[in-house]
């Protein structure tokens, strides 16, 4: 049974040239493993999928007539991975992914969007050379009002390699810059762009990243100071345009400033905090500006569970853990703190956990199905728990974002968003059968598509 | 002895002590009550009493000094360690950005101060600029966080610089086609963009005071991150530390200051201050200067080793400073320079180094020498600390102790080792997990 219906499966791929199929409204998944992300296990049980919401999930579903019945005796249904920090679906973003500012400010590349100078802003166009900033007035790298929900295309190549890892969504953010711009809520799928988009914006993305003294800022504490400055200007711009609307006779309209107004539009700063000092710095700069924060990068987080705890501040952990460089120096001397960071940075997932810290995974650039489910597995090692690895994949990264209301797990009513493995997702050997999107069926591409990003730039 | 220190980091401090203290039999030079051979008695981080004898009171840490020297924290009234950015060079008035926001309680350059006896240190924003970023005063607590290094109540400081350095037009090469460079390129420039930012400042005061006027019931005036500082300097809520080498420009600055009516609270490096020192006097300033350290830039010709007597003799504040993570461990012997050079007192040298730069930070009544009421903050030497042959012992901060020359000693054989281990396992792990080769094409 389950041969004919791959069979057919290759059969349409074959004939339509993609690696995908459209399939009836109605999937029954049955007689198979499922792991929820919110209970226990469901042994030989069903999970039902009708018009792109999951209708039923548990060992006694009725599957109606009209269902397509797939056979789940050798499969295992999660739900649909998500990666909580992203550059997937935007075309010409640097596939190098989110890169943590601080130490890595290489894999920042310069943003075409951020583009300090006024007028129209050519999109994903080259941008004109601008002028110097010459102060935070000047905006630089400043793109705060772009949206990614407008730039993400669901042909873009980077969907494919990520469905095939067993991602369904991706928190997609504009390329990088100090004001990069609002992030979405994607699902790797859709005709049309719109249809991608499960919930905008998400949050303001920072990076940190210095350029040199010939334009402001130039420096970290620029940066930093330069960020305190706008969101104080957002705060009295709103200020301002409140006073003018409640009485705009007799009073000088404020002049409408798109930075600002990309500003007050996002419900979150994403800040980057890698190491302890960095975490700490980011809880608190966040909170002086009165603004809810998601920092990301992580690594050292392990020494900052009880404060990310106290304070209610989610972390984004990426998922590229720090490695001794290839082809390095054999004589390469690294210092105690470097290495017990390399040594020790798997283990803070499993710290977050157990201090109770809201952590979600992002895939940091790694491409390949296998070397994201070795990171997984690195964690794992270090003492994270297999649920709470499945959870940071998926339902915790949806609450951090608050979408936990629909996606995230297999729950009645959710977004039908699952992947579909022939074992554990986190053993080295299993493979991906297939993802559903909103109920629509994906089959990978094949496992050995070379990855689009150098693996050896990707790493410190 | 660098390099064995760079692995001698300890993470926490060795504050295994409670909150009293007793140090006993130890030549104490407290800079300004006078030497003693004798105790001292600490309670909660602060010293209580100091005296020939006191007798240990009822679970107190007793620390035998064994007849050695103690003196108080030293304090170094320039540094740029612990910090993660220094100059924002990009703008000639860069009052927006703080040494604060980059803080790195991490930094072994910390430890590393420790070790030289240092306890609190004015962290400074580089030269760049006409009007630098703002400063932040900490003291040595390594192992806190960020929060935990800042000298809690210490007045805030910014710097502004006059010179060579702010007349560099910023990163003038890599200008992008067509872009100006930075203003300005002349000493009468940076006095022109000082006199301008303070009288923006002015406006931007009065836009407040007569926002505040009103009720504050109106919309608030934009805050200005660059013109609050400056504002704050008016105000006397902040203290000026001025970069400067030549006479001229020290006297341009004091005249600024005047018309403005702020006060330069410290001329830094002032190498030629011995020449202007009655007008540096006059205005109330305190000078921070090398000991003998010239000739490495074209405005460093005119300096002399008495520059710190002759100053401290005509009645200024004199400190030494470092102005280097490296020079920062040995400031006891800059100290003693002054003794070689400008035939001051042993008293007098170590108070350039320790209650001096206190008042020039406003911290005095907290730091700088050795007196009841003062915070706990003491350094051991195994010599006379104006010896070239002292090496620092112990180092105390708030009474707990933060540096032990026998645990760093005896730490580092374990330290190297493990980081041996790791480097070796990381490296197996690096071979292990080699990316393999792309797979070989299968056949159609």
């Amino acid at each position: 049974m389950r041969n004919t219906i791959l069979f057919y499966l290759a059969a349409v791929g074959c004939l339509t040239g993609i690696s995908q199929a459209e399939v009836p409204g109605v999937i029954a998944i049955r007689n198979t493993r499922i792991h929820t992300a919110t209970g226990p296990p469901i042994q030989g049980g069903t999970v039902l999928v009708r018009d792109g919401l999951i209708e039923a999930v548990g060992a006694n579903v009725a599957i109606p007539a009209d269902a397509w019945v797939i056979d789940g005796n050798s499969l295992t249904v999660y739900p649909g991975l998500i990666d909580a920090l992203s550059r997937w679906g935007i075309p010409g973003a640097p596939s190098g992914a989110a890169g943590a500012g601080g130490r890595t400010p290489s894999l920042d590349a310069p943003s075409p969007l951020a583009d300090p100078s006024p007028g129209p802003v050519p999109i994903l166009g080259p941008a004109p050379a601008a002028p110097p900033a010459r102060g935070p007035e000047d905006r630089p790298s400043n793109s705060s009002w772009v949206r990614a929900q407008d730039l993400v295309r669901a042909t873009d190549r980077s969907i494919a390699a990520a469905r095939s890892a067993g991602f369904t969504t991706s928190v997609t953010y504009p390329a990088s810059g100090i004001f990069a711009g609002q992030g979405a809520v994607i699902n790797l799928a859709g005709d049309k762009p719109g249809q991608m988009v499960v919930a905008a914006p998400a949050g303001q993305y920072h990076s940190l990243t210095v350029r040199s003294f010939s334009s402001f800022p130039g420096s970290l504490m620029g940066v930093i100071a330069y960020i305190r400055q706008v969101y104080l200007d957002a705060d009295h711009y709103q200020a301002a345009l409140k006073a003018y609307q409640a009485n705009p006779r007799g009073s000088r309209r404020p002049a409408y400033d798109r930075a600002l107004e990309g500003v007050l539009e996002s419900p979150r700063m994403l800040l980057p905090a890698t190491r302890a000092v960095e975490i700490d710095r980011m809880i608190r700069f966040a909170a002086e500006l009165k603004r809810k924060a998601v920092l990301y990068g992580g690594h050292e987080s392990y020494r900052a569970a009880d404060l990310l705890k106290k304070t209610s501040t989610p972390i984004l952990i990426d998922l590229r853990w720090p490695e001794r460089p290839r082809e390095s120096d054999p004589e390469r001397r690294d210092s105690l703190r470097t290495l017990e960071l390399r040594e020790k940075a798997p283990g803070s997932p499993a710290a977050l956990a157990k201090a109770g810290v809201a952590f979600a995974f992002y895939s940091g650039g790694l491409e390949r199905p296998a070397d994201v489910r070795a990171a997984v597995r690195k964690a794992i090692t270090a003492g994270l728990s297999e649920e709470q690895a499945l959870r940071a994949l998926t339902l915790a990264a949806a609450e951090i974002y608050g979408v936990g209301d629909r996606i995230g797990s297999i729950e009645p009513g959710k977004i039908a968003n699952l992947v579909i493995t022939g074992g554990s997702l986190f053993d080295e050997s299993t493979k991906v059968k297939f993802v559903l999107i909103d109920g629509v069926k994906y089959d990978p591409a094949p496992e050995s598509t070379p990855p689009t990003s150098s693996r050896t730039e990707a790493i410190q | 002895m660098k390099k064995a220190l760079r692995w001698a980091v300890l993470l926490a401090p060795l504050a295994a002590f409670g909150a009293d203290v007793l140090i006993q039999n130890g030549k104490i030079i407290t800079v300004t009550k006078g030497r003693l051979d004798g105790s001292i008695l600490i309670r909660d981080g602060k010293i209580v009493e100091v005296a020939e004898k006191i007798l240990a009171p009822p679970g107190v840490q007793v620390v035998d000094a064994g007849g050695q020297y103690v003196i108080p924290g030293i304090v170094d009234c320039h540094s740029h360690i612990a910090a993660e950015s220094i100059n924002e060079g990009s703008v000639s008035v860069s009052s927006m950005v703080g040494i604060e926001d980059v803080l790195n309680s991490e930094e072994v350059s910390i430890y590393r101060a420790l070790a030289g006896g240092v306890t609190t240190a004015n962290i400074l924003h580089g030269s760049a600029n006409s009007i630098g970023g703002k400063c932040s005063v900490i003291k040595m607590r390594w192992g806190k966080d960020t929060a935990g290094l800042l000298f809690e109540g210490a007045k805030p400081g910014i710097k502004f610089a006059l010179g060579e350095n702010p007349k560099r037009r910023g990163d003038a090469d890599n200008l992008q086609p067509g872009a100006v460079p930075r203003y300005p390129a002349t000493r009468m420039g940076v006095e022109d963009v000082i006199r301008q930012a303070f009288t923006d400042a002015k406006i931007y005061q009065a836009e407040w005071n007569d926002h505040r006027a009103k009720g504050g019931n109106t919309l608030p005036p934009r805050r200005d991150l660059k013109l609050e500082p400056l504002v704050e300097v008016l105000e006397g809520k902040r203290l000026v530390h001025a970069h400067c080498y030549r006479a001229d420009e020290i006297l341009m600055l004091l005249r600024v200051a005047d018309d403005h009516g702020f006060k330069i609270r410290t001329l830094q490096h002032v190498l030629e201050g011995y020449k202007v020192a009655k007008e540096i006097a006059a205005h109330g300033a305190g000078a921070s200067t090398f000991s003998d350290w010239w000739a490495y830039k074209v405005e460093a010709y005119d300096a002399i080793p008495f520059n710190a007597a002759i100053m401290h003799k005509k009645g200024v504040l004199v400190s030494l400073n470092s102005d280097s993570a490296e020079l920062m461990r040995r400031l006891n012997t800059e100290a003693a320079k002054a003794i070689k050079y400008g035939g001051l007192s042993e008293d007098e040298a170590l108070a350039m180094v320790t209650i001096n730069p206190a008042k020039q930070l406003m911290v005095d009544n907290r730091v700088g020498s050795i007196e009841a009421g003062k915070d706990a903050d003491l350094v051991i030497y195994d010599k006379h600390p104006l010896s070239n042959y002292a090496k620092v012992q112990k180092v105390f901060i708030d009474g707990a102790m933060y540096f032990d020359r026998d645990k760093d000693l005896s730490d580092r054989a374990e330290k190297e080792a493990r980081r041996k281990a790791l480097t070796e396992q990381q490296r197996q792990q690096q071979k292990k997990t080699a990316p393999a080769k792309p797979a070989a094409r299968r056949p159609a």
